[in-house]
């Protein structure tokens, strides 16, 4: 695939960026000529992955969450969002639908949604190092 | 406020407003458990979704949460009026087993809210 543009940002795991963030990604990603739709499903998917790095990665602390954001010619929308967090020990059991290791409020759909809302997801994880969740979203109308 | 309490008869009804996510549920969950631990002789709660404008897994969990102390205290809940996507949402959870979800009938462009 060819890249025609890309977004870099580096921010603090503050829950008040989550609105922030989800937003910037899809701001960006309007160059392609998206639906109400799809600019819907890349908002909710940035704010799951978003939402794991400060409530799981930067648990009871504050670290940096790195979002890049690269738009290619055939009309995907690439989105990676990394951590330096705890990490995540079995990912195939962290990635099973309603599984959650905090409880409470947490409903363990997080990448459940990601995945039912993005057309790729990878997550690759190291405990101790951190986390990257990469979604694909394919956009079917044409660039702008 | 981001969620509006009203209770009729024996209905509290819980208006919720703008984006549900991880940094603004908690204020929302405080305002509904503060009127679920108020009434103690209703029988429903409803959440009404009309005025939420986005929603993530958080939504879920709210909407769970709130399932799981009204059900310890016998009572019922029952959600209304979900967007498409945020129902879609829902379902993943296997919420609709244990209570009633709606999706949103009709498009309202403003939502007024009466004030008591
Ligand atoms: N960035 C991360 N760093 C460390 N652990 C993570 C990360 N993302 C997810 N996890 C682990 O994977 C589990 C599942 O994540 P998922 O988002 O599906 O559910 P949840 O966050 O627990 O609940 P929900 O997203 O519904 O609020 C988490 O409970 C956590 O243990
Ligand atoms: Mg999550």
């Amino acid at each position: 695939m060819k890249k025609i543009n890309e977004l870099k940002m580096t921010f603090d795991s503050r829950s008040v960026n989550e609105s922030f963030s989800r937003v910037a990604v899809v701001a960006f990603a309007t160059q392609l000529d998206m639906t109400v739709e799809e600019m819907g499903d890349i908002k909710t998917v940035v704010s799951e992955a978003v939402t794991n790095c400060i409530v799981h990665a930067y648990r009871n602390t504050i670290g940096k969450i790195y979002i890049t954001c690269t738009v290619f010619e055939e009309g995907v929308v690439r989105v990676k969002i990394r951590d330096k967090g705890c990490g995540i020990p079995d990912i195939e059991k962290a990635m099973e639908p309603l599984y959650t290791s905090l409880g409470g409020d947490r409903s363990g759909l997080g990448f459940s949604v990601m995945e039912s809302f993005s057309d790729k997801l990878l997550v690759r994880s190291r405990v101790g190092v951190g986390t990257t969740v990469t979604i694909d979203k394919k956009i079917k109308g044409k660039l702008i | 406020m981001p969620v509006i309490i009203k209770t009729r008869a024996n209905v509290i009804y819980a208006y919720l407003k703008g984006e549900i996510d991880h940094h603004t549920a908690p204020e929302m969950r405080s305002a509904i458990d503060d009127a679920i631990i108020m009434n103690e002789a209703f029988r429903v709660l409803v959440l009404d979704f009309s005025g939420v404008t986005f929603m993530d897994s958080s939504g879920v969990g709210l909407v769970m949460g709130r399932y799981r102390l009204a059900n310890s205290k016998g009572k019922n809940i029952r959600v209304d009026n979900l967007s498409e996507r945020d129902y879609r949402i829902m379902k993943m959870s296997g919420i609709e087993k244990l209570a009633p979800i709606n999706k949103i009938t009709e498009k309202k462009d403003e939502l007024t809210y009466e004030k008591d």
